[in-house]
């Protein structure tokens, strides 16, 4: 167990590092130059020069990406062309709003999807299940920067009960000690803050989790319907056991491997989707920046958001496998 | 004394969420009457006015115009009036200059203001290791000396834009002591300046919250507080002035402009602004595109047609880089539409619908309201007279690396700011050979061009670059298309001014 847990965090590290110098040199190599973005129209050549060396633009490419990974190793992300801060602590002060969004999409997609998984099968071969499927559809379909443009109207506008954009309303003052608003003010009991908070949420989250919540009652309803006939159900129907009973506690521990390890593959998508969805909702996270990133290429908050998302991935990955094995003693015991 | 269970507590709690859940929509309606809530197009990166990507983006001056103060001022109509300088100008040797400082001035940390804090802004932003990519024009200054309120300096040479740039990109006085006690990173945290409002808190990517600077040198503005919302997305941005979020908001497309100026309990301002939209030409493809081809291009292109159905007549045609507004501005140079004059110069260039010339044009889409439909307009119109443009999108970085690597596709819309009006802004540094932002680069324009950077005689210069524009117009170096126009939609409780610069800032929103 220990073996596979070190030679796991082995090609963990082995991909972190493969990951870095492949957007390295993708971004040096693709068109868009951030100093040319900087450059005045009075600009001389020397001036242009002098603004490269500035950034570290100056080097030849096995240079720059030799220092950018000496300071890498030290704990030197660098600093942000466009924000003018250190990308690290940016990256400390934006990843828990995207942390907090991202795992309440994906309760909201666990507890959603389980639900109806289960309401599904309950009512397999009644006039239910092909409304739950053509809703379920619905979601499948449908991505999530559509949901999120369709709540702006719905809840934003038509019927405005939500805010629209940020992640707090600008006129409160918590003094938040941590990033994690959502956390904190619960803990510190703040229950207007937090309502607040989580008021700011409602609408990204929904929009994250419900294409998520689909594809978890897709694969679970039919693993669900396969466990339904197996030979220990049937056992524990003749013992007299309700239908939910059956499903909850004999059909749901079999059946909800694959649709966990999925769920893990799929939660990641996820969070890459709160790129676009941190955007329409202002929200902001890691994101929100990296759509700002981008725009002006800036390449060491590029460099640093993509390595934040490969360890975020790899971390989500691990966890899926623990999960994985938690539920499966065949995997458990290699 | 009655106990409460934890069930109680707990419900009690749960019944606090859902009602502030719900009825706390004080969240999301905006402003008492004392405050403010813009729903901005940008985010702001960084508070530094004078150094990084955001010191040159015209959006952001709007911000930076609130919490900091400029050495001019500029009124919304752009001309200029007295700043952190009361008055300026040049030695009768123009080899120098002076500036009188405004006294009664103090920082938002209560400190004074004073001439060193100008000199020292100036050395700074004139400083290449600081960063300021404008340094070129401060750069040029030395030998301060402060007498009094005075300052005195020496230039390199004469630049007659020099003051109209104290009132544009990098123009901003900061705070020596506090800086230097702070640092850049302490001063990102905490900025501190002279301007009408003082920064209270600050999420980057969500909002940032001012408070009105009581001691202000200019009167006290008309808001307790005003909040910036960044809202890039323009979607968003509807819905946070159709649902009461906020105030007012600004850049939408202009079918919603209409849509929402025309609802009850708001209103709308739709004014032109010193942006322009243009195509660039590169001289590199001069043998092809030769004075027939250019010529009969921008004959063919239908502006007003453009205008009035793509962009549903908010925009302004344009014929030279100078718009209405500019110093330079010469309304009786015309490239009038006319598709039978353009047909005539393909056919003497040796070209026509059945044998094409076949080239490239490059475009944004989605940057500037219609980009692309307007350049598939423009290509559908070109196709009649005989020229064959393919169309590539690009993006922004794309854009600017390849205009400043001289590599643009011999066809290239953009567009071009100019916040001042001066030729030099406009004209100047978009055609002159030796700017890394002009595409057309030839002797014979530069030759026209150089002379007049440095003309002393006001008039003179102004008839200059009046005659390079008709030079250009004659030659077809460029296409200039549209002067674009600003849409600000707001309460109708509000009245807001259409600043000409684009930039909204809340000292011209008042009351209604």
């Amino acid at each position: 167990m220990i073996v596979s847990v070190i030679n796991r965090l082995v090609v963990a590290a082995i991909t972190l590092v493969g990951v870095g110098a492949i957007v390295f040199v993708l971004l040096r190599v693709v068109p868009g130059d951030p100093i040319a973005m900087m450059i005045s129209p009075g600009a001389s050549p020397a001036d242009i020069a002098a603004l490269r060396a500035r950034y570290g633009l100056d080097a030849d490419l096995a240079t720059q990406f030799w220092m950018w990974l000496k300071a890498l190793l030290s704990g030197d992300f660098g600093m942000s062309i466009s924000l003018r801060r250190g990308v690290l602590s940016l990256l400390a002060e934006r990843l828990p709003a995207t942390l907090e969004l991202a795992f309440a999409a994906l309760a909201l997609a666990v507890a959603l999807g389980l639900f109806l998984a289960v309401l599904g099968t309950l009512a397999r071969r009644t006039v239910c299940e092909p409304l739950i499927d053509a809703l379920n559809g619905l979601a499948l379909a449908v991505p999530d920067f559509v949901w999120a443009l369709a709540l702006v109207l719905a809840f934003g506008v038509f019927v405005p009960v939500l805010p629209l954009s940020g992640r707090i309303n600008p006129s409160i003052d918590e003094g938040f000690v941590t990033h994690f608003y959502l956390i904190e003010s619960l803990l510190r009991l703040k229950l207007t803050a937090f309502a607040d908070v989580a008021s700011h949420m409602a609408m990204p989250v929904i929009a994250l989790g419900l294409p998520l919540a689909a594809v978890i009652v897709r694969l679970l309803k039919e693993a669900l319907k396969e466990a339904m006939v197996q030979d220990y159900v049937l056992l524990a129907r003749l013992k007299g056991m309700s239908e939910l009973r059956l499903i909850l506690q004999e059909a749901l521990r079999n059946a909800i491997g694959p649709t966990l390890a999925l769920t893990g593959v799929q939660f990641t998508f996820l969070i890459g989707g709160t790129v676009i969805v941190e955007r329409i909702f202002s929200y902001p996270g890691i994101g929100n920046m990296a759509v700002d990133a981008v725009i002006n290429r800036d390449l060491p908050l590029i460099q640093g958001l993509v390595l934040m998302f490969g360890l975020i991935f790899i971390l989500v990955n691990l966890a899926v496998d623990a999960l994985a094995a938690f539920f499966n003693p065949r995997l458990r015991h290699g | 004394m009655e106990s409460i269970s934890r069930r109680q507590l707990m419900l009690a709690g749960a019944a606090a969420f859902l009602a502030d859940l719900v009825v706390g929509r004080g969240i999301a309606v905006a402003a008492g009457t004392d405050t403010l809530t813009i729903a901005f197009n940008v985010n702001l990166p960084s508070f530094d006015p004078t150094v990084g990507p955001s010191a040159v983006n015209p959006t952001i001056q709007a911000i930076y115009r609130t919490i900091f103060d400029q050495y001019v001022g500029q009124k919304p109509d752009l001309a200029f009036e007295p700043g952190l300088l009361t008055a300026w100008g040049w030695n009768d040797s123009k080899t120098g200059i002076w500036m009188d400082v405004r006294t009664g001035v103090t920082w938002h940390d209560g400190s004074p203001f004073t001439p060193d804090d100008v000199v020292w802004s100036l050395t700074r932003a004139g400083d290449q290791k600081t960063g300021n990519p404008i340094q070129f024009v401060w750069g040029a200054l030395s030998n301060f000396k402060v007498d009094g309120n005075r300052i005195t300096a020496d230039a390199k040479g004469y630049d007659p834009a020099l003051f109209k740039w104290m009132a544009f990109l990098t123009g901003y006085v900061l705070p020596k002591a506090y800086y230097t006690k702070v640092g850049a990173e302490g001063f990102e945290k905490k900025p501190v300046g002279t301007g009408p409002y003082m920064v209270d808190a600050y999420e980057g990517n969500a909002f940032l919250r001012l408070k009105a600077n009581p001691t202000y040198w200019g009167g006290k503005p008309a808001f307790e507080t005003v909040v910036f919302k960044f809202v890039p997305d323009a979607t968003s941005r509807v819905a946070e002035i159709e649902s009461g979020a906020s105030d007012v908001t600004l850049e939408i497309p202009y079918e919603e402009y209409d849509r929402l100026k025309a609802k009850k309990g708001l209103a709308g301002v739709a004014a032109p602004i010193t942006d322009i939209g243009m195509i660039f030409i590169n001289s590199d493809a001069a043998k092809t595109l030769t004075k027939e081809v250019r010529l009969a291009a921008h004959h063919a292109i239908d502006k007003d047609a453009i205008i009035k159905r793509l962009l549903r007549g908010y925009g302004v045609a344009i014929d030279t880089l100078d718009a209405p507004e500019y110093a330079a501005f010469d309304a009786a140079i015309k490239v009038p539409y006319d598709p039978k004059k353009a047909a005539e110069l393909m056919k003497a260039a040796g070209y026509s619908p059945e044998k094409p010339l076949k080239t490239k044009i490059q475009t944004t889409r989605g940057l500037k309201p219609k980009d692309y439909e307007m350049i598939q307009a423009i290509v559908g119109m070109w196709r009649k007279i005989g020229l064959d443009a393919e169309i590539e999108v690009y993006e922004v970085a794309k854009h600017f690396e390849l205009r400043t690597s001289h590599k643009l596709a011999p066809f290239a819309f953009y567009n071009w700011g100019n916040a001042i009006g001066d030729p030099t802004t406009s004209t100047g540094f978009a055609m002159f050979g030796p700017s890394p932002h002009s595409s057309w680069k030839t002797a014979d324009l530069d030759a026209k061009i150089g002379p007049l950077w440095g003309e002393a005689d006001e008039a003179k210069r102004i008839a200059g670059w009046k005659a390079v524009d008709r030079y250009i117009a004659e030659e077809g170096y460029v296409l200039p298309l549209i002067q674009y126009v600003q849409p600000i939609v707001f309460k109708a409780s509000l009245k807001v001014t259409p600043n000409a610069t684009g930039a909204l800032q809340p000292k011209l929103v008042v009351k209604g």
